[in-house]
């Protein structure tokens, strides 16, 4: 499944699936989405797209999977919606990303990034940082002064969230970089979480991880869908069977399929989602 | 036949003996390469220990009359080195001043811009510095200096002098030190929305504190010790002299004095083991600082 990578000469062109694409608008298949992505393409330079017209309504107060064989842009196209492929010097896109009303290539980066959140592979905690800076270090980093008393608020309530408040309360003056795996990948959750954004994008937070903690972080992620909007890429077709509503499918750049997670792996309606869902690539 | 057949128990003996003849073969080179400092310190110490008193580090040096009489009369030269603690002290202090941030901020944009045509040019210039002979940028130091600024030797002089000497260091530390931060540190950071200047700043320069102070402190170390560039530049100095556009002592310049001395030629010992000691120290510390403040990511 995760193993198998596709060769180049296995992979079909993207000319004979050109004209099968299903979703013509998926804005419109969710209702009221927060966020919308409207015929969105992202270049990494030249003229060749990493992602190409991609649509797609995120619903509010939902886990939505984005999934696809290695190279798809998955990561591409998570990274757009609060902008970090920028980081890339040569990026440029098409088409646009609305957050409510908001278009956000017209917001700043901070505001931006405070209401769209994102959790990354590897669990990447500030190594200089306590387990309690680390929590709110969107704040400190960005020199938003906060009353002691509201740092401490925010750092148990956030970790909390992650449930790992308990674990950590009597240390949180330790480097945050001495947890376990699983636990960095909390507290990085937690720092995301203590900005208390709409959206949380997670890019395959748990692949890092061992089985145990994966399942704490899944738990984790259901519990948190009633405070937040969660987008999650991951590898694991079977982890976005158990915890996600909505599931994308993305192909060589393009979204292939998008719909309720449940009815995508019983009755998937591209032939290229069903050969990736029963194993056959990807 | 198979392997364990060929090599005969005679043949394993060899073989062990052969080992083991290598590995103290090793540790008696390794041991004699220490061997030189240890002499060093011996020597020093023998011949120095004397005139390691209160007053070698709190008094100037002595006058050649006063040293000519303790000698005559086999007592221990009066008076000490603090004209040079103090000049070093000023010197070196004023050099890291100068070439701290720019070495920092040179190495922190070679490592955010590895691929960089300026950055290559950069490189290769700051990889040039580091064989420029001391003695040349002791000419730099008089023609930038003591010519047109300071009208005449001076600490300043010296100290932009060294400032060169020491900044490859500093610049290829900090570049090395940053290369090897993992740059999820920096997504983590611009996930947040923190602008690059202040992940530069708050956390990828903190979490490279180690590698960059040992540099820093290496640095130090090479300089403190410097001779040439001074002679053309701080001069040297028989009194105190805080005024950086004065001509100063240092301690290296008075061991190059002591020595045209002959009335104060064992005054040598005690301040080369001084300085030996100092720069034994700062190498001492950067090792320890490597190893306490290093960051775990
Ligand atoms: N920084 C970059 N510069 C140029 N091309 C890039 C860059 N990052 C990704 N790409 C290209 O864009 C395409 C999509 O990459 P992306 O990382 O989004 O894929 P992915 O689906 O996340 O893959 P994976 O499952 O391996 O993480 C790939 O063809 C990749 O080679
Ligand atoms: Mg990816």
């Amino acid at each position: 499944m995760e193993s198998t990578i596709l060769k180049q000469e296995q992979m079909p062109t993207e000319q004979k699936y050109k004209e099968n694409v299903v979703i013509k608008n998926p804005i419109e298949k969710i209702e009221s989405p927060v966020l919308k992505i409207d015929d969105l393409s992202v270049s990494y330079g030249g003229d060749k797209y990493a992602i190409q017209n991609v649509s797609a309504g995120i619903a509010k107060n939902k886990i939505t999977a984005i999934m696809g064989p290695s190279g798809c842009g998955k990561s591409t196209l998570l990274r757009a919606i609060n902008r970090m492929h920028e980081l890339y010097p040569n990026t440029h896109n098409k088409g646009g990303v609305y957050l409510g009303d908001e278009n956000i290539y017209e917001l700043n980066p901070i505001q931006l990034r405070r209401k769209i959140g994102m959790v990354f592979q590897r669990p990447n905690p500030f190594p200089t940082m306590s387990i309690y800076d680390n929590v709110i270090a969107g704040f400190n980093l960005n020199g938003i002064k906060l009353k002691r008393s509201e740092k401490d608020e925010i750092v148990e309530k956030s970790l909390r969230e992650v449930a790992l408040w308990d674990e950590v309360k009597d240390a949180l003056h330790n480097r945050g970089t001495f947890l376990s795996g699983g636990q960095q990948q909390r507290l990085c959750i937690a720092r995301a979480l203590a900005y208390t954004p709409d959206i949380i994008l997670l890019d395959e937070p748990t692949s890092a991880l061992d089985p145990i903690a994966t399942s704490k972080i899944e738990d984790l992620l259901v519990k948190l869908k009633k405070d937040f909007t969660i987008v999650l890429v991951t590898h694991n077709m079977s982890q976005a069977a158990r915890i996600s509503d909505y599931s994308m499918f993305m192909y060589l750049g393009e979204l292939v399929e998008y719909g309720k997670t449940k009815q995508m792996f019983t009755t998937p309606k591209d032939k290229r989602t069903e050969e990736y869902l029963t194993g056959k690539f990807g | 036949m198979n392997i364990s057949t060929e090599i005969s128990d005679r043949k394993m003996k060899q073989r062990l003996l052969k080992d083991k003849i290598f590995t103290n073969a090793m540790i008696f080179l390794a041991f004699l390469s220490g061997v030189p400092l240890f002499l060093i310190l011996y020597q020093l110490a023998i011949k120095g220990y004397r005139q390691l008193n209160i007053s070698f580090f709190f008094e100037e040096a002595p006058d050649t009359m006063e040293a000519m009489i303790a000698v005559a009369n086999n007592e221990v030269i009066p008076g000490g080195i603090a004209n040079g603690i103090v000049g070093t002290l000023i010197i070196v202090g004023l050099a890291s001043l100068i070439a701290i941030p720019i070495g920092i901020i040179c190495g922190t944009y070679l490592a955010e811009n590895a691929e960089g045509k300026f950055a290559g040019l950069v490189r290769f210039i700051v990889d040039m510095l580091q064989g420029v002979p001391s003695i040349v940028l002791g000419v730099i130091g008089y023609i930038w200096i003591v010519k047109p600024v300071t009208n005449g030797f001076s600490a300043l002089a010296g100290s932009v002098a060294l400032s060169i000497m020491m900044l490859p260091s500093i610049v290829r530390s900090t570049e090395e030190t940053l290369k090897m931060i993992p740059g999820t540190l920096k997504e983590a950071a611009l996930s947040l929305g923190v602008p690059y200047h202040k992940v530069i700043l708050k956390v990828i320069l903190p979490t490279g504190i180690s590698g960059i102070l040992t540099g820093v402190i290496l640095g130090i170390s090479r300089i403190a010790g410097e001779t040439a560039p001074l002679m053309l530049t701080a001069l040297g100095s028989t009194v105190i002299n805080t005024n950086i556009t004065e001509p100063s002592s240092a301690v290296p310049l008075l061991v190059w004095e002591f020595y045209n001395d002959p009335n104060l030629v064992n005054m040598i010992w005690s301040a080369s083991l001084f300085l030996l000691l100092l720069i034994l120290g700062l190498n001492l510390s950067a090792k320890a600082i490597a190893r306490k403040w290093k960051v775990q990511y």
